[in-house]
């Protein structure tokens, strides 16, 4: 019988993990005009309507565009951080690893509400800077995280080796450290893109007038409009995500590194 | 002699706070091959590296074929390093590891090719250039990281205890394969390694290192024959050495044993040279092991651990038992002074 206890708990777990996937993207093919759950119907006409809503398109490609830009600039600033954690004996390594891992530990209401109070309004950002600078600082720990651990696994007597063969420290780091920790760095990058493209919280306190990310954006438009759409443009989201994690793990072994 | 190729000149070398090496002096001749030879920690290492230009000294100098390159970088000064780790890059095919020099002296790609194969073939490993550094065995690996620093033709070859990640025949081998590399190129030589038997198997001239002061510097054969301190004789094979003061033997607690006719200073035994059976001193045999050509004896005894041999044809003493020995002057070695 404890085979099909086995049975009975995964197969819970896997509805709770994977129900309201399900329920999504059917409700999402509802040939109805509102969200609802089973669907009345069944058409593909909101998952074509969710390319025609203007604020959708914008607020995707400001989500696009701070998902791969934040995690650029957060893996230029992570990239060398992680080095120099892994490679020197700092003095004050252990409290710079804590500070840089906070916005993982911190709330992301705390962040957001601390960004606006204390950054964004007295230094008067634009929302669009606010936006990338926190979905930069958002993502560091993932970099400094990811690259640290695969620069664990690299011997450092493998850049002496290069200086010694004539490379400059700069060039040693290029040649030899940047092509051997690769893996790690794609790693940190798609996580990054992920949590970035995925953030609530501090991106909900630093929008500001049409200027949104895309979750913020489906959210006021629910507030307004309930209609099956945002449960298709979710849907698709999700398949993203889940597309993404599936070739980085096909072609990196992405669990090896997170 | 030559005059000397690398010079190294009232070197100080630390780590912050903790000083490696002190005051060291050293001159290397053309075409020699020399082991830095002692315990860990005790600047050979250290000293390796400050030659490389991996480390600063804090005071001296070192010169290399009559140039200062005290502060010359590493990448300018023309030495060669082989890593215990081999340090290949793993990225890198057999081949690019061997270009990897080459490439960054802007070499043309015929003349890469040309030199590469030439120094892979050297190395034996000339079928192998397409192989990912994992998919050679360790001895291989250990080839190719010489060859990856040879084909530059290094003005000096530094060697990092190579071969203490391979096996015991391996290790042989290579050992052969290097001095035949040394020999036939001329090329001059430091090796590093904490291994005696290597040190003297393969140099020209052992330097052996204690405390960051060089203890002793020599010949294998004076080394091995003539070793000048206690620590020299003990780290060579002296396993016996007891203390002569006022006419008495001292044991290893300091309490005068039994009067022993000989100068003060001390004296030395390896452990074919206690003859064990009978004679003035007594002791008890606490362990006793086949060693192929005799027996290896360890003897507790008022003057301390003893060790000894007797011939393997001989029936062994068991465990246990008592027996007695001799010390006899004219087997051991003298040192005169007393740390």
């Amino acid at each position: 019988m404890g085979k099909w206890t086995s049975f009975l708990v995964i197969g819970l777990t896997l509805t709770f993990l994977i129900g309201p996937f399900f329920i999504i993207i059917t409700a999402g093919l509802s040939a109805g005009e509102n969200l609802a759950f089973p669907p009345e119907g069944l058409s593909l006409k909101w998952y074509l309507a969710v390319f025609k809503v203007e604020s959708f398109r914008e607020s995707f490609a400001l989500s696009m565009f701070l998902a791969v830009f934040g995690t650029l600039t957060a893996l230029v600033l992570g990239v060398p951080a992680a080095y120099a954690l892994s490679r020197y004996r700092l003095p004050l390594a252990e409290t710079v690893k804590t500070i840089v891992a906070a916005p993982i530990i911190v709330p992301g209401i705390i962040v957001g509400l601390g960004l606006l109070r204390y950054l964004v309004i007295p230094l008067d950002f634009t929302v669009s800077l606010a936006l990338f600078m926190a979905h930069t600082a958002l993502v560091i720990p993932y970099a400094v995280r990811v690259v640290a651990a695969s620069l664990e696994n690299l011997r450092s007597d493998m850049e002496e080796a290069a200086i010694l063969l004539g490379c400059t420290r700069l060039g040693a780091f290029i040649k030899v450290v940047l092509p051997n920790i690769r893996g790690g760095v794609l790693a940190a990058f798609i996580l990054g893109f992920v949590t970035s493209f995925n953030q609530v919280p501090v991106s909900l306190f630093l929008s500001g007038p049409g200027v949104r990310t895309l979750p913020i954006d489906m959210l006021a438009y629910m507030e307004i409009t309930y209609d099956p759409s945002v449960a298709a443009l979710s849907a698709l989201l999700a398949i993203m995500s889940v597309g993404i994690i599936f070739l980085a793990e096909k072609f990196l072994g992405f669990s090896r590194y997170v | 002699m030559s005059e000397s190729f690398v010079c190294l000149k009232n070197l100080t070398l630390a780590y912050g706070d903790t000083i490696a090496v002190s005051h060291l002096s050293l001159n290397i001749h053309k075409g020699e091959l020399i082991t830095l030879l002692g315990p860990s920690g005790c600047g050979k290492t250290t000293t390796m590296r400050a030659i490389a230009g991996l480390l600063s000294p804090r005071s001296g100098t070192i010169e290399i074929d009559g140039n200062d390159v005290t502060k010359v970088p590493a990448n300018k000064r023309g030495v060669g390093l082989v890593f215990q780790s081999y340090a290949l890059f793993p990225h890198l095919s057999a081949f690019e590891n061997v270009a990897f020099g080459l490439r960054l002296r802007k070499v043309s790609n015929i003349e890469i090719k040309i030199r590469v194969e030439q120094s892979l073939d050297t190395v034996e490993l000339g079928e192998f250039a397409n192989r990912k550094p994992s998919e050679l065995s360790g001895g291989q690996q250990q080839r190719l990281s010489l060859a990856r620093s040879l084909v530059l033709e290094p003005k000096v070859m530094l060697l990092d205890e190579p071969l203490s990640n391979l096996d015991a025949r391996l290790r042989l081998d290579m050992r052969s394969e290097l001095q035949r590399l040394q020999r036939s190129s001329g090329i001059t030589m430091v090796f590093v390694t904490h291994d005696q038997g290597e040190a003297l198997a393969l140099a020209d001239r052992v330097v052996l290192m204690k405390d960051g002061v060089i203890e002793q510097m020599g010949t294998p054969a004076e080394l091995y024959n003539r070793p000048s301190t206690v620590f020299a004789a003990d780290f060579i094979g002296f396993e016996n050495i007891f203390e002569v003061r006022e006419g008495a033997l001292i044991g290893s607690d300091g309490s005068k044993i039994r009067g022993y006719n000989a100068p003060s200073g001390y004296l030395a035994w390896r452990p074919g040279g206690v003859s064990l059976g009978s004679g003035p001193f007594r002791g008890t045999v606490g362990g006793v092991s086949f060693a192929g050509e005799v027996w290896e004896y360890v003897i507790t005894s008022p003057l301390g651990r003893i060790t000894a041999s007797t011939p393997a044809g001989n029936t062994p003493y068991p465990i246990g038992t008592t027996v007695g020995f001799d010390l006899l002057e004219q087997h051991g070695h003298r040192i005169k002074g007393a740390d």
